[in-house]
C-alpha cells in the first residue's frame, strides 16, 4: 500500500520516479525485527524455563531486514538499485558489528572495574597479601618506571634518527637502509622484543637475569621505529622555505635543525611521543619475559625483577588465589587503571597535537 | 648535462662549505643513532640466534619442554604445532576481520556523514589503543562465557562439519574465541591502512563513475576497490603479522595442549608460538629456555616474511596506482 502511495505522489517529478521514500525501509526493519521475533517466539523449544535471546533476535532481524529490503527494492527501483541499497545496508553494519566489542568491553572494565577502584588500589602493594585486599601501587609505580626508562632510551635515539633521515641522509645509502629496517622493526612480535632483551642480559650478566632496565630495554625496541616514523613525518611537513631562511642569514645548519626545524615540529613529535608511550604502557609480553613479576615495590631499575601494570591484571587473572572474585576485581581494577592511563595519554596526544599545531597554511 | 656544452660559460667555483664544530658534532651524532638501530635490529637477530642455537645442538633427550611433546623428541616436533596454531589462528582472525574491517573503512571513507567521518576515524582507533591484556581479560571472562551456548547449538546442528566436531568446550575458551578476540585487535590496524588508500582514490575518478550514471556501490566497486587493491592487500598482510605476534589475548582465552587440529569448538585447542612462549617462559629454565627462544626466532621470521611481503606490494601499487 505504501508503494503505491509513494510512485503516486512523486509521479510528476522523473528524478525520483520510481524512488523509494526512506520511511520505508524504517518500516521494513521495524516488520523485520518483529518477524524475527515472531520466528523465534514460534519455534522455541517446549522448556519451561525459556528465554528470548534478544541479541539473536536483532541478528535475524537485521539478516530478514536484508532479504527484504533488497526484495522491495528491486521489485520498485530495479536490481542496480537494489545492490545498491543492499551494500549500503552491510557496509553500516560492518561498522556497528565492529562497535559491540568496543562498546562490551568498555562498559564491562568499567563496572567490574569499580569495585576495587579505590584508595588502597593505589597506595598498598601486593606483599603479603593471599586473598582480598591489596592494591597495585607497586605495578603502576613500575609501569612507569620501565617506560620512562625506555623514553630515555628511545626518544633520542628515534629523534636523531629522524633528523638524520630527513636532514642529512636523503638519497644516501645509510638512509635507505635505515628507512627499510624502521619498517622492519615495526614489525616486530612483541615477545620477540621481550626475548631479545632477555637473552641480551642473560649473555651480559648470566641466566636468570631479570629486572626493570631489561624490561625498560625490550619497550625501546617497540618504541624506537615508532617515535622514529611519528617524527620523521613531522620533520618532513616544516616548511623547506623555514631551513632556507635560516640559511640565507648564515646560521649553520645544526643550529637551524635546533633553533627552527625542531621548534615547528614539536607539537607533532611530542604527540608522536606520547602515543609510543601510550602504545608500550600497555605491553604485556616482552615485561614478563624481560622484567619478571614481583609483590613488592622496587625503586631500582638495575637490580630484581619490577612488576608492571598490565602483567599484574595477567598474573590477577591467571593464578586466582584462594579468593578468586577478589584477584578478578583486582584484575579488572588493574584494566580499568591501564585503559585510563592510555586514554589520556591517547586524548592529551592529540590535544596538544591540535593546540599546538604551527599554522603552516598561509 | 647541458653545461658541457658550453666552454664559454665560466666555470662555477664551488667553495666548500666551512664545517663548524657544532655541525660535524650533530650531523655525526644523528648518522651515529641511525646506525644504532641497524646495530639493534642485528643485535636482535644476533643474540636470539646465539641464544636459540643450543636448543637444536644439544641433545633433545636433556630437554624436558622437548620431552613431553612426542615420543621422538625433536625441536622441529615441538615447534611444527606451534607454527600450524599459530598460522591457524591468524587465518581465522583474518576471516573474521577482513570484510567487517573494508567495510568499515568504506563507511568510514565513502558513506557516514564528512562531518562525523572523522569522528568515526578516533572510535576505531581506541580500539587499538587497548592494551592486549585487557583484551584477553574481557575475551577470558566475558566473551568466553557468552559464546559457549552458541558452540553447543553448533556441535548440535552442524557436528557433521570437522570444524564442529566437538565435543564443545564447556568454558568456551576455544580456538574459536581466540580468533574473534585476535579479530577484534586486527581490525583496526586493516581498517586505518585502507581507509587511507581509499580516501586516496582520484576524486575526479569518482565523479566520472558517478556522471556516468553509477550508483555508490557501483563507483565504488568500479573505481574505488580497483584502485586501492593493492593497499587493501597489504592491509589485510600487516594484519596477519600483527595477529602472529599477538601473545596475551590468545595465552589468556584459550585452553591449549598443543594439538593439530581443525575443530573449532572443543576445549583441545592448538596452541601459537607466542602463547606458548608466554605460558612457558616464567618457569623455563636451563636449555627449555633455548627452546622458547629459538620458537621465538621462527615467529620472528615468519612476520619478517609476510610484513616484508605487504611492504613490497605496497610500494609496487604505489607506482602504478592513479592516485599519483
Amino acid at each position: 500500500m505504501s508503494l503505491n502511495l509513494n510512485v503516486a505522489a512523486k509521479a510528476t517529478n522523473s528524478y525520483s520516479s520510481s524512488r523509494l521514500g526512506s520511511y520505508v525501509f524504517g518500516l521494513l526493519l521495524i516488520g523485520a525485527l518483529l518477524l524475527s521475533l515472531a520466528v523465534f517466539y514460534l519455534l522455541r523449544p517446549a522448556e519451561e524455563d525459556w528465554q528470548l535471546n534478544l541479541v539473536a533476535v536483532a541478528i535475524v532481524g537485521v539478516i530478514f531486514y536484508v532479504i527484504l529490503q533488497y526484495a522491495v527494492s528491486r521489485f520498485v527501483e530495479g536490481a542496480r538499485r537494489a545492490v545498491d541499497r543492499t551494500a549500503q545496508v552491510l557496509i553500516t553494519s560492518a561498522f556497528l558489528i565492529a562497535l559491540t566489542p568496543l562498546i562490551s568491553l568498555l562498559i564491562t572494565v568499567v563496572t567490574k572495574g569499580a569495585s576495587r577502584f579505590d584508595l588502597d588500589f593505589f597506595t598498598l602493594s601486593m606483599r603479603n597479601v593471599v586473598g582480598e585486599g591489596g592494591g597495585a601501587a607497586h605495578a603502576v609505580l613500575g609501569t612507569v618506571i620501565m617506560a620512562l626508562a625506555a623514553s630515555v632510551i628511545s626518544v633520542p635515539i628515534g629523534l636523531l634518527t629522524s633528523i638524520y633521515l630527513v636532514e642529512y641522509g636523503q638519497g644516501r645509502r645509510l638512509s635507505q637502509w635505515i628507512t627499510f629496517f624502521v619498517d622492519v622493526m615495526t614489525g616486530i612480535p612483541s615477545i620477540v622484543a621481550g626475548l631479545f632483551a632477555y637473552a641480551l642480559f642473560e649473555i651480559i650478566l648470566g641466566p636468570g637475569t631479570r629486572m626493570g632496565l631489561s624490561g625498560s630495554a625490550a619497550l625501546s625496541v617497540l618504541m624506537i621505529p615508532i617515535v622514529v616514523r611519528s617524527s620523521e613525518e613531522m620533520l618532513r611537513l616544516v616548511p623547506n622555505e623555514l631551513r632556507e631562511a635560516a640559511f640565507a642569514l648564515g646560521v649553520p645548519k645544526w643550529l637551524t635543525i635546533l633553533k627552527v626545524v625542531l621548534p615547528t615540529a614539536i607539537a607533532g613529535i611530542t604527540t608522536g611521543v606520547m602515543l609510543a608511550i601510550a602504545r608500550v604502557m600497555g605491553e604485556t609480553a616482552p615485561l614478563l619475559i624481560a622484567a619478571g613479576f614481583s609483590n613488592d615495590f622496587n625503586f631500582d631499575i638495575f637490580h630484581d625483577r619490577m612488576q608492571s601494570l598490565p602483567n599484574f591484571v595477567y598474573y590477577s587473572y591467571v593464578s586466582q588465589g584462594s579468593v578468586p572474585e577478589a584477584y578478578l576485581a583486582r584484575a579488572w581494577a588493574g584494566a580499568l587503571t591501564l585503559i585510563l592511563i592510555v586514554m589520556v595519554l591517547n586524548l592529551g596526544a592529540r590535544l596538544i597535537a591540535r593546540t599546538f599545531a604551527p599554522k603552516i597554511g598561509r | 648535462m647541458n653545461s658541457s656544452d658550453l666552454p664559454s660559460v665560466p666555470k662555477v667555483v664551488v667553495t666548500k662549505v666551512r664545517q663548524r664544530p657544532g655541525d660535524r658534532v650533530f650531523s655525526g651524532l644523528s648518522r651515529l643513532s641511525g646506525s644504532l638501530i641497524l646495530a639493534l635490529l642485528a643485535g636482535v637477530f644476533g643474540f636470539l640466534f646465539l641464544e636459540g642455537l643450543p636448543a637444536l645442538t644439544a641433545d633433545p633427550a636433556e630437554i624436558s619442554l622437548l620431552e613431553r611433546s612426542s615420543e621422538n623428541p625433536n625441536f622441529w616436533a615441538y615447534v611444527f604445532p606451534l607454527v600450524y596454531g599459530t598460522l591457524w589462528a591468524a587465518f581465522l582472525a583474518l576471516l573474521f576481520a577482513f570484510p567487517v574491517a573494508i567495510g568499515i573503512a568504506l563507511f568510514i571513507s565513502h558513506y557516514a556523514p564528512r562531518r562525523i567521518a572523522e569522528f568515526l576515524g578516533y572510535v576505531i582507533d581506541l580500539l587499538a589503543a587497548v592494551p592486549s591484556v585487557v583484551y584477553g581479560l574481557w575475551g577470558g571472562t566475558v566473551l568466553a562465557p557468552a559464546i559457549q551456548p552458541l558452540y553447543v547449538s553448533l556441535h548440535e546442528n552442524l557436528s557433521f562439519i570437522p570444524f564442529f566436531e566437538g565435543p564443545p568446550s564447556g568454558t568456551g575458551r576455544t580456538i574459536l574465541t581466540a580468533a574473534i578476540v585476535l579479530a577484534v585487535m586486527v581490525l583496526p590496524i586493516i581498517t586505518a591502512i585502507s581507509r587511507e588508500v581509499f580516501l586516496q582514490t582520484p576524486v575526479l575518478y569518482e565523479e566520472a563513475a558517478l556522471a556516468l550514471g553509477a550508483t555508490r556501490w557501483e563507483m565504488i566497486r568500479t573505481v574505488v576497490l580497483p584502485v586501492a587493491r593493492g593497499g587493501i592487500i597489504s592491509s589485510a598482510m600487516l594484519g596477519l603479522g600483527r595477529a602472529f605476534g599477538e601473545t596475551m589475548a590468545v595465552a589468556m582465552v584459550l585452553s591449549a595442549t598443543g594439538v593439530i587440529s581443525v575443530n573449532l569448538i572443543s576445549s583441545v585447542n592448538p596452541s601459537t608460538i607466542a602463547a606458548n612462549i608466554a605460558l612457558s617462559f616464567p618457569e623455563a629454565s636451563g636449555l627449555n629456555v633455548n627452546v622458547l627462544i629459538a620458537s621465538g626466532l621462527i615467529l620472528f621470521a615468519i612476520t619478517l616474511v609476510v610484513n616484508s611481503i605487504a611492504r613490497w606490494i605496497v610500494d609496487r601499487s604505489k607506482e602504478f596506482s592513479g592516485a599519483n
